[in-house]
């Protein structure tokens, strides 16, 4: 992924996406069954516990992996400058000695903002090496003109976000406009040049599994960097059964393509047990190699908190409150 | 420092459900146990104990009271006294001790769940998540069906003492399974669990005492195969349900046969999992994992033939291997253990001599890279490709995590593949194509078809095979008919229905030329046939007088109309509407020779005119009221907990042989054969012995009816002889018997080989006229087999 460690070393484990062609073909093989796939994320956490030390080494990881977001109309500069602080030190240095863990540089992956804060993004974050995110392409909707949309990502990218989380045009998807839909996104991802770019489906949206394994497909064709659940704008947002279609399709894609894509679940994620369940999902289904903030990010604002007390319950024995860990 | 080291690696760890609470139990006992008999904690007579060990780590767990001749005896007894107390207690009673044990088993859910684990290996998740819930859930609905015992199944009543013995490999669940049903319809019990796990049986027997069930209703005797030998032979039980294997199943079978004792056995399998290119196969590998890596593969209804569509099996072959290395083996208590113990060296034995014998035989067997740990007896999950039906391991219930996998190109030839066995207990399908899923599932022969899923129970639905899996079913409605008889039942006399005689005139005209001779030969796939033997037999009326001679049936006219019988199955295959058509048609060219068929029970019988014409009047009016029955004779959708549609059809059985009642010749004939026909069975009929000619006389009324040719065989002979024939038959699928107690015996012994239906009257008669004797749904159950299909649904 675009950003580097302490040596400048880019973290990147594996070739960019470049796309491919539209392969109508490998969409009409498509097959997924709702019931079978909801029975599988029922018990796939019941399937692997994660206690006791396990339990704190994944949670720092999920820290790792999280783009800690803020995305409302009453963002200012003050908050978002508050939200960054948050995200270089996001765990409290006493906890992080306790678990031995201080010097392993923990911090979130992204601070994802809209356009109009990657300034203030930028300030407060130099020199911590978290990249911006920022969403575009006329987030949540996505309802603008196409020359609107390009114009917003070009923009973004110039003032210095290195990934831009793009939003579809639902409406291909539902008329099943797949040659329109690659179309968009591949002008997005060229309009992005060397910022990444996560495709945000929408899945809630979507209205079925399907169209979510389909269109997951066709944005990986179209050189998708990450494809995302959603907006956190939806009465749905990202599912466990809706993850597993997407993961299985970029396993698909992996297999078929040798890119590999990564994911990103955002929205309702707000729990320590919940970001678990997705790790889990992520190991059994894709394997390390997602694991890791190149390949699995979790769009978040509230899961820190509760990872921060579970982690303190973890180190003291003792349930920990929220007023005891800085506020984002 | 560790925690920087797992964060780098990101691997599981450890995470053990504790055992203490179990241990404590166990040692609260001192490690050892006596019977549960009467309400009371009682020694083994003879003294003697087994041991019962955890298979994860072979550690000793608890001494078990082995139960003999005498203990099995002293269960009879208490369970023989508190029957009057417990029905008479009735079904709000009934249904209250039901919900509290249910209530109770909730309860104490976990250590029920960890005690499991320890005796028989199984993983943590699947007791705790699987077989508890589905255990608590049976008493709670069969509750509810106790509650509802006398308004919704009026004619029936207890059966009584009912001796149960259940397998290890769900040894809680199937405690419910035979329990719960029991009890609610108003039964007393003596349980015997296998000797590998009695712990969760000798658990739920605190459970009775902590609920106050009334002494000797629930009696737990643990031992081995010669305690449930005991049970079986004891002549003061009136029903035995077993749960095992089908050599078991088969002796049991014989040793029942002829004492009137009922009997439901679920046996073995080796039931197809079928998958079609269409199907979602990432969710197909998930569910080959539910299919035979659930509870290490030692489920009788386990997915153990994996039948793919040639086009993408190697895809799919290539994505279970990849799912394979990535199953857990381990300690059953470890929370994040996909795979357990078996459940005892024997086992694993077995399993391991079943698996070099496919290896010799040329399949390509496969297993993940790691290794399975060696403190306990586990096995590695193991996928056999390259197989062909005629190896052993195709053919064979293996009963461990071992997946046998062959490839088909049509779905006809999956139906084929899919049936190309001695069993039928269950079967899963995996299409997105919903016409091709409803195609499929009424043409395999197997009790329940799971569509897009498998391994999925609940209390509402009926389990149970077809074929060589066992017969009756536990769960659903239907389930419940294995605990019950038909209060009219009783009734059924020891000696036949006498009918006045009426003394034969001389004929008067004898001096006018000779009628023309009417050969009655035999009715094979529509034609008449002559008998094989070339010998016909002599019919004489009451007097002694000869009135005509039939056609002396032999084996090859058996085999030739089991053949014939086989041929027609377009008869099965016709909507119930075109079966009533036809059989309504049967009625009225009956009416139509009213009078010439009366003449023949006349003149056979030398019955009255008025009996005689009452008869046919009783014929005609049987057959209608089936010919009416044939297009509603429903099924259900049960209302399981899945979101899912389950549908209980009852099924044909097949091709069934009727052995007729000696007296009523032609309204007994109509009344055996009529619910067979109206339900789609094919039928080889063997008619009264002494008076067939009311049934040959109908060849030329099949034959104007447009019954279909093969539809309805008619063999005449010995009769007892030609029913041993079609006992032994296995390519007959029911038989039903009207004759002797000794006939009836000989029956039920002969039909274990095949395990088919079979329903004798043991010495009984009915009267044929009476519309409770000789007519009712009880017929139509038993010309039927129910098939639940499970299918869930949601886009």
């Amino acid at each position: 992924m675009g950003f580097k460690n302490q040596n400048g070393q880019s973290l990147a484990s594996h070739k960019r996406n470049e796309g491919i062609p539209l392969d109508a073909n490998l969409l009409k093989g498509i097959r997924v069954n709702r019931s079978a796939v909801e029975r599988r994320t029922a018990t796939m956490s019941q399937r692997r516990s994660i206690k006791k030390e396990w339990q704190a080494a994944w949670l720092l990881r999920a820290v790792s992996c999280m783009d800690l977001t803020t995305l409302s109309g009453d963002d200012t500069p003050g908050n978002v400058s508050r939200l960054c602080a948050k995200a270089r030190n996001p765990i409290r240095m006493d906890l992080l000695q306790q678990l031995g863990m201080e010097d392993a540089n923990i911090h979130v992956a992204a601070v994802c903002v809209y356009h109009n804060m990657i300034k203030t993004a930028m300030d407060a974050l130099q020199g911590s090496g978290i990249p911006i995110a920022a969403v575009s392409t006329g987030f949540p909707a996505g309802q603008i003109t196409l020359d609107q949309k390009i114009n917003e990502i070009e923009l973004s990218v110039k003032a210095g976000a290195k990934e831009i989380d793009i939003v579809i045009s639902r409406a291909h998807v539902l008329t099943s406009n797949w040659k329109a839909l690659y179309e968009e996104v591949s002008l997005f991802r060229k309009s992005c040049g060397e910022s990444h770019m996560k495709a945000i489906l929408e899945t809630g949206d979507l209205a079925t599994l399907i169209n979510t394994a389909k269109a997951s497909v066709v944005c990986m064709m179209a050189g998708s960097d990450f494809i995302k659940t959603s907006t956190g704008k939806a009465s749905v947002n990202a599912t466990l059964p809706v993850s597993l279609v997407m993961c299985r399709a970029i396993r698909e894609f992996y297999e078929a393509t040798g890119f590999k894509v990564g994911f990103k679940p955002a929205g309702g994620i707000q729990k320590a047990r919940q970001a678990l369940d997705w790790l889990i999902l992520m190991k059994e289904e894709l394997g390390d190699d997602w694991l890791s903030p190149d390949l699995f990010r979790f769009g978040a604002s509230s899961l820190l908190a509760d990872i921060e007390r579970q982690l303190e319950h973890f180190t003291t024995g003792r349930y920990s409150a929220s007023n005891r860990h800085p506020m984002a | 420092m560790k925690i920087k080291a797992i964060y780098e690696s990101m691997e599981y760890g450890p995470a053990p459900e504790s055992p203490s609470p179990a241990y404590d139990w166990l040692a609260k006992h001192d490690k050892k146990f006596a019977l549960f008999i009467d309400g009371k904690w009682q020694l083994p007579s003879a003294g003697k104990y087994f041991d019962s060990n955890n298979p994860s780590d072979k550690k000793f767990l608890a001494k078990i009271a082995e139960g003999g001749k005498k203990d099995v005896d002293k269960a009879v007894v208490a369970a023989k006294k508190a029957l009057p107390g417990w029905v008479k207690s009735g079904p709000h009673t009934r249904a209250r001790y039901l919900y509290a044990l249910a209530r109770q088993i909730q309860k104490h859910s976990r250590l029920f769940a960890v005690l499991e684990s320890l005796d028989n290996g199984k993983p943590i998740r699947e007791t705790r998540d699987i077989d508890i819930p589905l255990v608590a859930r049976h008493f709670y609905h069969h509750a509810g069906w106790a509650q509802l015992r006398d308004t919704e199944l009026k004619d029936y009543k207890e059966v009584g003492v009912v001796g149960q013995i259940i397998p290890w490999n769900f040894p809680l669940l199937m405690l419910s399974w035979k329990i719960a049903p029991a009890l609610a319809m108003g039964n007393t019990v003596i349980l015997k669990p296998a000797e590998f796990t009695s712990l969760t049986a000798l658990l739920f027997a605190e459970i009775c005492e902590e609920v106050e069930l009334p002494a000797g209703v629930v009696n737990i005797v643990t031992g081995a195969g010669e305690t449930g030998a005991a049970m079986v032979e004891h002549p003061q039980i009136d029903k035995i349900a077993f749960t095992g294997s089908t050599d078991v199943g088969r002796i049991i079978r014989r040793a029942t046969a002829g004492t009137g004792k009922k009997l439901s056995l679920e046996l073995g399998g080796k039931s197809p999992f079928i998958v079609f290119e269409d199907a979602d196969l990432d969710s197909v590998v998930e569910g080959v994992v539910d299919a035979i890596w659930f509870n290490q593969g030692q489920v009788c209804c386990a997915g153990s033939r994996l039948l793919v569509q040639e086009s993408i099996a190697d895809r799919l072959y290539k994505k279970i291997k990849a799912r394979m290395e990535k199953l857990v083996v381990g300690n059953s208590l470890d929370k994040s253990v996909d795979i357990g113990a078996i459940v005892a060296p024997v086992q694993l034995a077995a399993i391991e001599k079943l698996v070099k014998q496919g290896v010799d035989e040329g399949g390509a067997m496969w297993q993940p890279s790691w290794s399975c740990p060696k403190d306990g007896y586990f096995y590695p999950p193991t996928l056999f490709t390259d197989v062909s039906p005629s190896a052993t391991i195709a053919q064979i219930e293996i009963f461990g995590p071992v997946l046998v996998a062959m490839t088909f190109r049509t779905h006809q030839e999956a139906i084929k593949l899919a049936n190309n066995t001695r069993y039928g207990l269950a079967s899963s399908l995996w299409t997105e194509n919903i016409n091709l899923a409803l195609e499929m599932a009424p043409k395999i022969k197997a009790g329940t078809v799971w569509i897009n899923c498998t391994n999925v129970f609940d209390a509402a639905s009926g389990f149970g095979g077809y074929r060589e899996s066992g017969f009756g079913r536990e769960g659903g409605k239907e389930g419940l008919f294995e605990y019950l008889k038909l209060k009219t039942d009783e009734q059924l006399m020891d000696k036949p229905l006498t009918i006045s005689k009426v003394s034969k005139k001389k004929k008067t005209v004898a001096n006018v030329i000779p009628g023309i001779d009417r050969t009655t030969k035999l009715y094979i796939g529509g034609k008449q046939a002559r008998p094989d033997s070339g010998y016909s037999m002599k019919i004489v009326d009451p007097s002694g007088t000869l009135i005509a001679e039939a056609g002396a049936g032999n084996r090859k006219d058996i085999r030739n109309a089991v053949e014939a019988a086989h041929a027609a199955e377009g008869w099965t295959a016709m909507t119930g509407h075109s079966r009533a058509q036809v059989l309504y048609f049967l009625a009225e060219n009956l009416f139509v020779r009213k009078d010439e068929f009366a003449a023949r029970l006349l003149l056979q019988l030398a019955a009255s005119e008025i009996d005689a014409i009452r008869e046919v009047d009783a014929s005609i009016e049987r057959i209608y009221r089936y010919a009416a029955f044939a297009d509603k004779y429903d099924g259900n959708v049960h209302h399981t907990t899945l979101r899912n549609v389950t549908l209980a059809m009852p099924e044909a059985l097949g091709v069934v042989g009727v052995v007729a009642s000696e007296h009523s010749p032609l309204l007994g004939f109509v009344s055996a054969v009529m619910p067979l026909l109206a339900m789609g069975n094919r039928v080889v009929a063997i008619p009264s012995e002494t008076s067939p000619l009311s049934a040959t006389d109908l060849y030329q009324v099949l034959d104007t009816s447009d019954v279909p040719g093969g539809t309805l065989n008619i063999i005449t002979g010995k009769k007892d002889e030609l029913a041993t024939v079609l006992a032994n038959h296995d390519d007959v699928d029911g038989l039903w018997y009207f004759g002797t107690s000794e006939g009836s015996k000989a029956i039920e012994y002969a039909a274990a080989e095949n395990m088919k239906r079979t329903w004798v009257n043991h010495g009984k008669h009915r009267n044929w006229f009476d519309l409770q004797q000789g007519e009712g749904e009880v017929f139509l159950r038993n010309a039927t087999q129910i098939k639940n299909i499970w299918i869930p649904y949601g886009e």
